[in-house]
């Protein structure tokens, strides 16, 4: 601190406070919305402290035992279905953008830079600009409602390619001339050296892109129809319908801190990897 | 930092083999569907799909003589200008503060983090759920003090929820970045000017905010990117484009014209112009990165 200024930091915690206070009320108000039941919720003003239908709401929720206005999927399959998908961009992008990366840094061949400018240039081709000609695609692949259709659209990678290759280039070459001395080939070096190398990078992606794949919006309400492959985050929009009033908003929200909780869990338990994830593929 | 490896290994297949499956994703899913969509927005299908036809440049006078699509224009400039403007101001607030050395600072930082890991649809769902006319907390305290909310027939206060919800969303992102910016100034610079006699609010303005400004200039790009594509999740879980069309941006718009109203040719189009925007704001965002890189 640069001075003692005890008016100074009061205001520092009071703003902070507030900011706390701002950014968790509104989930505040969801876990206890998910622990009333429905017809405590719709009498407006709802209670403002957690009520006693905790253990209910949860397992009625997760089984689909009760029914809303709206889809009363059982929200368990659901966050099986993200967990999946999360898991397989994730990983996915992890490792083409590795395999990419490798061939860009360490082979010369004809149309490299190719290959390099398409990678780049898919950046500028999120799902919102080619919307409906790859719905079709997936639909005329037979895609839709499977995890194939729900993932492998999502595991190209632009930024992780470049991450990896900024990588790489920073790898001196003497450990390359060392393996190939011990007579080891190109993927051996790629296995023994390169990837445990680039394990804090990989693991700072991989908190990002677990997040990106669990949050996905769009692309599974284009490729989901059917109840049993809805990822959470469609599941609880589906749940909403109709009326205020008429939505079981109890299992609503607990679905919605469900749904929260394993990418935050992620964020909170890795937060220096998901700090480093973040600043690194900005870059 | 060398662009280029000076020791390399000799194949003339691995490398196309371990590029392979990148290629296969991003010429089946990226650029097959997006050279359809130039072709589309070239094209008129009847309403059954089964004929084409040729019309040249029609899709696109169609769109700007709409006057529902110039609409979205200002409803997406609106959105997308308020939640970066809003959102950098919260962010640099509490990341200033958050930047002062004191008791618990840790706990604070982490604490505004994690919203980083919501959804954008579920933080839809969040603020809709608040903000619901009849049983909402909040607009139930609005009633109560005379502000009759209703976002679902007035179009000013269904765009100050999807704003409200987008800024909430995205302050834990700038929050992260102004941070590491702060930490990188100097102390011994502040230090010079308290010695000086400049008080914190001076100090402010004159050193830590124009050495700020690269990564504002960074965060004010990404912002606008966030705003134009990823709050997809919030507009359609809290207001789904309405009331009417007053909250539908242009993106929203794409797929409701898409597959909703099927109008192929029309939403090709759109997405023509979108890419436009993309390739704008993404030649912008990497002068901005190198600008902050280069500092």
């Amino acid at each position: 601190m640069v001075e003692r200024r005890p008016l100074l930091t009061f205001l520092t915690h009071a703003v902070l406070l507030v900011g706390v206070v701002i950014v968790a009320f509104p989930v505040y108000l969801t876990f206890v919305a998910s622990t009333h039941t429905a017809q405590d919720i719709v009498q407006a003003p709802m209670p403002i402290v957690p009520g006693d239908q905790f253990l209910h709401n949860y397992a009625a929720a997760l089984t689909g035992s009760e029914k809303g206005a709206g889809s009363g999927a059982p929200v368990g399959r659901m966050m099986w279905v993200s967990l999946v998908s999360a898991l397989v961009i994730s990983i996915g992008k992890i490792a083409i953008s590795l395999l990419s990366a490798f061939a860009i840094v360490y082979f010369r061949f004809p149309f490299r830079m190719f290959f390099f400018w398409a990678i780049f240039i898919t950046l500028m081709l999120p799902v919102e600009v080619r919307i409906f000609p790859t719905y079709k695609v997936i639909s005329d692949l037979h895609m839709l409602n499977s995890y194939a259709g729900l993932t492998v659209p999502l595991i190209a990678s632009a930024t992780a390619t470049f991450l990896f290759r900024q990588f790489f280039l920073t790898v001196p070459d003497e450990l390359v001339e060392a393996a190939r001395v011990d007579g080891a080939g190109p993927m051996r070096f790629f296995k023994d050296v390169l990837v445990p190398l680039s394990a804090t990078s990989i693991a700072a992606l991989f908190v990002i892109q677990f997040i990106y794949g669990w949050n996905q919006y769009l692309w599974p309400l284009l490729v989901t129809t059917e109840e049993s492959m809805y990822p959470v985050v469609i599941g609880i929009k589906r749940m909403i319908a109709g009326g205020d009033a008429q939505n079981a908003w109890n299992l609503v929200m607990a679905t919605a801190i469900l749904a929260m909780l394993p990418p935050a869990l992620v964020v909170v338990l890795m937060q220096k990897w998901f700090v480093k994830g973040l600043v690194d593929t900005e870059k | 930092m060398a662009a280029e490896k000076r020791v390399v290994f000799r194949s003339p297949w691995l490398p196309l083999a371990l590029l392979a499956p990148q290629a296969a994703v991003i010429g089946i899913f990226f650029f097959w569907p997006a050279a359809q969509t130039l072709l589309q927005s070239f094209q008129q299908q009847d309403a059954f799909g089964t004929s084409t036809s040729w019309v040249g440049l029609e899709n696109f006078v169609h769109l700007f003589q709409d006057r529902s699509y110039i609409e979205s224009f200002k409803t997406t400039a609106v959105f997308s200008i308020s939640v970066a403007v809003f959102g950098i101001a919260i962010s640099l607030l509490l990341a200033y503060f958050a930047d002062r050395a004191i008791r618990g600072a840790l706990v604070y930082k982490t604490l505004l983090i994690w919203p980083y890991a919501v959804a954008p649809a579920v933080a839809g769902v969040l603020w809709l759920f608040m903000f619901a006319p009849s049983i909402g907390v909040v607009a139930y305290a609005l009633r109560k003090s005379g502000i009759d909310w209703n976002h679902l027939l007035n179009g000013d206060q269904a765009m100050l929820l999807i704003i409200m919800a987008a800024i909430w969303k995205q302050i834990s992102y700038n929050f992260l970045f102004f941070l590491a910016g702060l930490s990188s100034i100097p102390k011994s610079l502040v230090e010079a000017a308290a010695i000086d006699g400049a008080k914190p609010w001076r100090r402010f303005w004159t050193i830590v905010f124009p050495l700020l400004s690269p990564t504002t200039f960074f965060l004010l790009v990404i912002n606008i990117v966030y705003a134009f594509f990823d709050t997809f999740g919030i507009v359609d879980a809290a207001t789904e484009g309405g009331p009417g069309k007053d909250t539908a941006i242009l993106v929203y718009k794409v797929y409701y014209d898409g597959f909703k109203a099927l109008d192929l040719g029309g939403s090709a189009a759109q997405s023509v112009i979108i890419m436009g925007i993309v390739v704008v704001l993404t030649v912008l965002q990497f002068r901005f990165v190198e600008k902050r890189v280069n500092y």
